[in-house]
């Protein structure tokens, strides 16, 4: 089976994340780059299906050149090689350029299954699985907290408000994973080492089929008109519990007209 | 007038009220148009939605609709996109809502913006983002603004819409029945609202130590009328279901009142509950992070501080 698994670089949450005062997108330098954390269980739940299934492991990814940290992460993790979309052309792209150049980067490498994290930390959109279904027209099996595949059959259990839908297709198809699925692993030294030698390849815009009118922030769908950082709330009343915490909690909530 | 899509978000019929925030935001932006999907449709479906506002109701309400994941829906709303040359799309910022305005935009050449909290003139929408620590104004710029606006965000006042029905037929593409649902399981807890769309969410987490004790949770969300929700230490434990997981991986609420009992506050649980507009931590640590967001907080053992919260709360009913 012909896996290929989605990554993406977020600046750390853990550190300060901001908007670029210039063009207004990410600032990629303001905070430390680490893997999207679901993108961990995406690359986890496609090394399980590829020892259960055989077949090879595909890193994709689209960034700057320091994306490279997040794609030999995923290697020493066990994938067997990496795409790197990296383009200057491409910064900026908003979900709908970046599903297209995506789905070009898929339609050229070729796949039974994509495997991505159900949304990133930074943009959190949830919509890139679902384009690249669409573009690709192949079934949308996303939000999966388990997937199994059975020859050309896969079958996922989809997280939902109430539980979860029972979702069968057939390859080849694209998935979503929540954290709910699997225990990423830990990259082991052998498996760091080894991730130095796999092979990465580099594709531009040009080399990926990608539409110049699509990707970048110019060709955007939409603009961010301002930002400004959200007001502070503002400090309020903490107590100690004196055996009489839960009736003071209680008469702040009658205070609010909460009871 | 131009219409104003709104893509109703329904249980089994009961339609949810992020639906009614909906069409009171569309009401500003044009002739708000609701879009019923699958089966559940009734004339006291269609009463709530004229009532507030809806001046048509396109209802698709076969089962063919429901039967696969997402694109029939997408076929339905390109179709009356299509057809209607509405001046934006509205939809909920659900995790499937937001998937159908993806594929909506790429299917019709359009912007989509997620996570809404607020549009104003001009189809200029307010996002809150970075775990609502930065406030951002956008707006689409090509296409049709298909707008992703999330629960409890906006207020629902009632005006009535004349509510015309049409029934629409939606020829739903083979490629849109690709992925098929065979079976939906319910794993829901009571029947407390849904945690999305609660005025109040009561939450656990680590501190609550053991599956069964987040009975004290559920007994405190019960007596507010609650829904409950939990952080991710608790949910990972197995203490309770992941879809009640509150933060940057599971659900972002913005409930009038939020209360955190045994969540220490990480950046990854604040991502998901700091713009509710009062919240309430209890905690044995005063260091916790969470009581720097806190309007009130207790440093104590919630197992004794939840239970004689609840125990007053009932008292003062």
């Amino acid at each position: 089976m012909n896996i290929v698994v989605c990554v993406k670089q977020v600046p750390d949450t853990a550190t300060e994340r901001k908007l670029r005062s210039d063009d207004k997108t990410l600032d990629r330098d303001a905070a430390d780059g680490v893997i999207n954390e679901l993108c961990e269980y995406a690359v986890e739940e496609a090394l399980l299906l590829k020892e259960a299934h055989g077949g090879e492991v595909t890193v994709l990814t689209m960034g700057p050149d320091k994306a490279s940290d997040t794609i030999r992460k995923a290697l020493a993790m066990g994938a067997d090689k990496a795409v790197h979309l990296v383009d200057d052309a491409l910064h900026g792209s908003d979900a709908l350029g970046t599903s297209h150049a995506m789905a070009q980067a898929l339609k050229k490498i070729g796949f039974d299954l994509v495997i991505l994290g159900s949304e990133s930390t930074d943009a959190r959109t949830g919509v890139l699985a679902a384009m690249l279904a669409e573009r690709l027209g192949v079934p949308q099996l996303t939000f999966a907290k388990k997937v199994e595949v059975d020859g050309s059959s896969i079958a996922v259990q989809r997280v939902t408000d109430y539980g979860y839908d029972k979702v069968e297709a057939t390859l080849p198809a694209v998935v979503s994973v929540v954290e709910k699925i699997n225990e990423p692993r830990y990259p082991s030294f052998k498996g760091i080492m080894a991730a130095k030698k796999k092979p990465v390849e580099k594709l531009g815009v040009a080399d990926a089929g990608i539409d110049a009118s699509q990707v970048g922030l110019a060709n955007s769908w939409s603009e961010v008109v301002d930002f400004a950082a959200a007001p502070p709330r503002a400090a309020g009343t903490i107590v100690k519990d004196e055996g009489d915490g839960g009736v003071k909690a209680a008469e702040f909530l009658a205070s609010k007209k909460f009871v | 007038m131009s219409e104003v899509l709104v893509l109703v978000e329904h249980v089994e019929g009961q339609i949810k009220k992020v639906t009614l925030e909906l069409l009171t935001l569309a009401r500003k932006l044009g002739a708000p148009s609701a879009v019923w999907t699958g089966p559940g449709y009734s004339a006291e479906a269609k009463a709530k939605l004229a009532e507030h506002g809806a001046e048509k109701i396109y209802v698709a309400d076969s089962a063919d609709i429901t039967d696969y994941v997402v694109a029939p829906k997408v076929d339905l709303l390109a179709q009356l996109v299509s057809s209607a040359s509405p001046a934006a799309v509205l939809v909920a910022a659900t995790a499937e809502a937001k998937e159908i305005a993806g594929r909506l935009a790429v299917r019709t050449d359009s912007g989509v913006l997620t996570d809404v909290v607020g549009i104003e003139e001009g189809l200029v929408a307010d996002q809150s983002i970075f775990g609502g620590g930065v406030n951002v104004r956008a707006r689409v710029t090509k296409g049709l603004p298909i707008i992703a606006v999330r629960p409890n965000a906006s207020p629902v006042e009632a005006a009535a819409g004349a509510g015309a029905e049409e029934q629409v037929s939606v020829a739903v593409s083979e490629a849109s029945k690709a992925a098929r649902v065979v079976e939906r399981v319910k794993e829901e807890k009571g029947a407390r609202p849904e945690l999305t769309e609660a005025a109040i969410v009561v939450s656990g987490g680590r501190g609550v130590g053991s599956a069964e004790n987040f009975s004290l949770i559920e007994k405190l969300a019960d007596s507010l009328g609650a829904a409950v929700g939990a952080s991710r230490a608790a949910t990972d434990a197995g203490w309770y279901p992941h879809q009640f997981q509150v933060g940057q991986t599971g659900k972002t609420v913005s409930p009038q009142l939020y209360i955190a009992a045994g969540i220490s506050g990480a950046i990854q649980h604040r991502a998901g509950m700091q713009t509710a507009k009062t919240i309430v931590a209890v905690n044995k640590d005063p260091e916790a992070p969470i009581f720097e967001l806190a309007d009130f907080g207790v440093v104590g053992d919630l197992n004794q501080v939840v239970p004689q919260l609840t125990e007053e709360i009932a008292k003062r009913k």
